[in-house]
């Protein structure tokens, strides 16, 4: 392979092709083991790792310390309220996050000086916020709503622009099974579900379908004038597409990762939890994930959902026929 | 059709990009200049530190608050916490069912009380009226004066309820401080209050509450109209209570008219303040009160306004409370747009290892998409006071990619068309034409996204969606009116239009044979290469005729004649 372009060049004429039709049961099994282990996963592992926002407490953030060991904010917050379990994180140069249950006012007021001392920083530097569990609920009900308007709306999208319902609903179907991909490698990370990640989900929502269309435009055309030829069958047009965007998806996917992974990597190695981080990991999965989907997953489901339709079966026979049959001699 | 078509058209496009950038500009720095705005886009509390309280309504009898009690809450809490000299606080309706109040720094306990408590709206008879200060010690009433209650009161507005403590109170009490404390309460229904009408500078000694503004049904505000029909150009503002309300009411008029002085007066008193104290002149038996007076336009629809509001029997319950301090918010934001530069450094390395230096067409638009977005988050944090939070600074870095596509389509389309072998300006308009449907229907995906999560969102989430969103349009923008135009002149260029190794389009790499062979040739097909070459590209060009729809095909024609035209000039 001397240079991509060229490489390019092979994908687009069909002189190299890779097989994404013809191998679907093989990428179907492989989806579905994924799918199957995404919803495995969370179970064994005894559920999510929600955040506060989910569970409900107290939240102080420590600003301006010098030492930001663990150990201190631990020890202060059990001495101002004994039975609480508090989680100490560093969460960026100088700033510590210490989450606790929920805490009565004259509680949070001694933690905070309790931590204030710890640290040694002044009392100014110390802010408690107080987390119910609603909010967290809400965000997922909101995020649910958010979910099911945006699939039935854009189903009806692409259901108008590609004049068929079985775009959408390959396209749908690709779709969920990105959702719980990526959330069980999420799970898998043990990283906390917040907000946040919540949001990176509802990203993913649109970034897997963005990808989706651009393929799926390039199949609509290639197979807009299937009867008028004999040299393809709609599966080896359908591959062809694929094929043909393969260069595409793949610069895509790199550029959109790029990015991502760039906060991805700073947020978890410099800043530590934080919106920055639980969304990037969310995004960063669901690109990867959502483009492979869409090549390996939504083209073949579109295929095999069309070949079923007796006029472009017919077409798939006289086809196989012709190229079953030897070829005529070149002159 | 001519060449010099494209060229018209891309020149025209790079016109009205530079128009919307001067546009964006002079708009901008007229603010500056007037000092209405900064260069620099709002940020959001998360970013500039204070506290968000995300408070849920609770409305008595626990049906769901409508949108229009929402916006009505709005402007409740608004007054009440400006009020108590909290500035620059936000408040506003999510989602429909939540109240967001964001202010800078930490509310104290309260700012916090005054938030949640609900809008108490009642009408009191008035009993005594007095002067807005304190009287004078040495003017009170001494002791051995001090009125004491002859008997138990017989309604409302008897003097009977006033006793020595009281009226010492009301002479004590001082309107401005009292108001400025921001300390006033509605106070026991069933005992006598002292408020102060701010509008007229009154202070008052109030009857236990006769009517509760639960009882109004509705309230609006207009023209009061002569006996012939005709507008008499005074504001008046009209009342319409429920049943059992216009009971009452009726009740109140049939005793209050028979009064004289102050007790003729009813008060209108909003948590604890008085709003306005009409005097009685008719019995109104029906439930319908106008109220005339001194009014302006502007002054009877905010009574009117806060008449409704007494029918608003909202409470509120804070669901949530963040308080983000400044400095960690600084250290996000930093580390955000350190990410955001790495991200578009790598972005534009990959890009040019891609597409040499058509890469830069991408980085140069990547800017411009920047550019643009940059002065519409700073317009729009003027215009509508939008503020860009982390989640946003997120949504713009995610964006990169996003818009980044939208050319890497294009470009992919191009070079699809130069295998197919046409030459570079018929490619590029021919690859335009098929890569601006997919990033039409692609974008219309990612807006859609968007719109929904901008509706159903919930916190900051929405920073994010509609930072999405706002990018998403931007990148539509930059790819019609700044990369495909500059492609368009690009495709002119020797550089480009004869395939240089380095430009990205090289022919050779796409399985063309090199139009351009080394010095001393002249670029043009000679009869013998274009039939190879048509004879190389047969099978790619039938296939992409086969395949082109009948519109699409008549513009090949077109493009081709045209080309040919070009070629043989």
């Amino acid at each position: 392979m001397p240079n991509l372009a060229t490489w390019g060049n092979e994908l687009y004429t069909g002189k190299r092709s890779y097989q994404f039709i013809n191998r679907r049961t093989l990428w179907f099994s492989i989806t579905g083991l994924l799918v199957l282990l995404s919803l495995v996963v969370p179970v064994a592992k005894g559920g999510f790792n929600l955040g506060i926002e989910f569970r409900g407490g107290s939240e102080f953030t420590v600003s301006s310390v010098a030492d930001t060991s663990v150990g201190p904010g631990e020890a202060a917050v059990l001495s101002a309220a004994p039975e609480h379990h508090p989680r100490v994180t560093n969460i960026a140069p100088n700033t510590m996050r210490v989450q606790t249950d929920k805490l009565s006012d004259d509680q949070t007021l001694q933690v905070a000086e309790a931590l204030a001392t710890a640290y040694g920083v002044t009392k100014d530097e110390v802010t408690s916020t107080f987390i119910g569990p609603t909010w967290g609920q809400e965000v997922s009900k909101q995020a649910l709503i958010g979910l099911v308007v945006f699939v039935v709306l854009v189903a009806l999208l692409m259901a108008a622009y590609f004049r068929t319902w079985k775009m959408s609903l390959a396209a749908i179907a690709g779709l969920l099974a990105v959702l719980v991909v990526t959330a069980g490698i999420y799970s898998l990370s043990g990283f906390e579900v917040t907000p946040s990640a919540i949001i990176g989900f509802l990203t993913i929502l649109s970034y897997s379908l963005y990808d989706t269309v651009v393929v799926f435009d390039k199949i609509r055309e290639n197979t807009a004038n299937l009867f008028g030829q004999t040299r393809r069958t709609f599966g080896q047009q359908v591959n062809l597409a694929i094929n043909q965007t393969l260069v595409r998806s793949i610069n895509t996917s790199v550029v959109a990762v790029l990015p991502v992974a760039s906060i991805l990597f700073i947020g978890a190695f410099l800043l530590g939890a934080g919106t920055l981080r639980d969304l990037s990991l969310a995004l960063f999965v669901g690109i990867v994930v959502g483009t492979l989907s869409t090549i390996f997953f939504q083209a073949p489901l579109y295929a095999l959902l069309r070949e079923q339709e007796p006029e472009i079966a017919r077409h798939t026979q006289r086809v196989r026929e012709q190229q079953a049959a030897p070829a005529p001699t070149a002159a | 059709m001519s060449t010099t078509g494209p060229i018209r058209h891309a020149r025209r496009a790079l016109l009205w990009l530079g128009v919307i950038f001067i546009l964006c500009g002079a708009i901008l720095a007229t603010g500056v200049a007037t000092g209405k705005t900064t260069w620099s886009p709002k940020l959001a509390l998360d970013l500039e530190g204070g506290t968000q309280m995300i408070l849920a309504p609770k409305v008595q009898g626990g049906d769901a608050a409508t949108q229009e009690q929402l916006d009505q809450a709005v402007e409740i809490i608004r007054q009440r916490v400006d009020g108590s000299g909290v500035s620059e606080a936000e408040i506003s309706t999510q989602s429909g069912s939540k109240v967001v109040v964001s202010m800078p720094g930490v509310p104290d306990a309260k700012t916090r009380e005054l938030i949640q408590a609900s809008a108490n709206m009642e009408f009191r008879p008035v009993i005594v009226s007095g002067a807005w200060q304190a009287t004078p010690e040495e003017e009170r009433t001494p002791k051995k004066d001090l009125p004491k209650p002859t008997a138990e009161p017989a309604n409302a507005s008897d003097t009977n309820w006033i006793d020595a403590d009281l009226w010492q109170a009301f002479e004590a009490y001082d309107c401005s401080t009292e108001l400025f404390s921001g300390e006033t309460t509605s106070g026991d229904p069933a005992k006598p209050l002292i408020a102060c009408e701010p509008g007229t500078m009154a202070k008052y000694i109030l009857g236990p509450v006769e009517v509760p503004g639960t009882d109004i049904a509705d309230a609006s505000f207009g023209m009061t109209q002569g006996s012939t029909g005709f507008s008499t150009g005074q504001w008046a503002v009209n009342l319409v209570f429920n049943g059992e309300g216009a009971a009452r009411f009726a009740d109140v008029t049939t005793r209050l008219v028979q009064q004289t002085g102050a007790q003729n007066q009813f008060a209108i008193v909003l948590d604890g303040q008085v709003v306005s104290a009409p005097t009685t002149n008719n019995v109104i038996a029906d439930g319908r009160a106008q109220i005339t007076g001194s009014f302006t336009e502007e002054s009877a629809r905010a009574l009117a306004e806060q008449l409704k509001y007494g029918a608003l029997p909202i409470s509120f319950e804070i669901q949530s409370e963040q308080q983000i301090s400044a400095t960690l918010g600084a250290d996000q934001l930093r580390m955000g747009i350190i990410a955001g530069l790495i991200g578009l450094g790598l972005v534009a390395v990959y890009s040019f290892f891609q597409y040499r230096m058509l890469g830069l067409v991408t980085v140069a638009s990547l800017v411009v998409a920047g550019v643009l977005t940059y002065a519409a988050i700073a317009l729009l944090g003027w215009a509508q006071n939008y503020r860009l939070s982390l989640a946003g600074v997120a949504g713009l870095i995610v964006a990169i990619g996003l818009t980044a596509d939208s050319f890497i389509v294009y470009f992919e389309r191009v070079r699809d068309e130069l295998r197919d072998g046409r030459s570079l300006p018929s490619a590029v308009e021919t690859g335009w034409k098929r890569a601006k449907r997919t990033i039409l229907a692609s974008k219309a995906v990612n807006l859609l996204a968007a719109v929904v999560l901008y509706i159903a969102a919930v916190g900051n989430v929405r920073g994010f969606a509609f930072t999405l969103g706002l990018t998403a349009v931007a990148d539509l923008i930059v790819v019609f009116l700044f990369t495909h135009p500059v492609l368009q002149l690009l495709a002119r260029t020797r550089f480009f239009g004869e395939g240089h190794r380095l430009s990205g389009l090289d022919p050779s790499l796409m399985g063309v044979e090199p139009l351009y062979r080394g010095a001393g040739q002249v670029r043009r097909y000679s009869a013998d290469a274009g039939a190879a070459r048509t004879k190389r590209n047969a099978a790619a060009t039938s296939e992409a005729v086969r395949r082109q729809t009948i519109a699409e095909r008549r513009k090949a024609e077109q493009a081709a004649a045209s080309v040919k035209e070009t070629d043989n000039a």
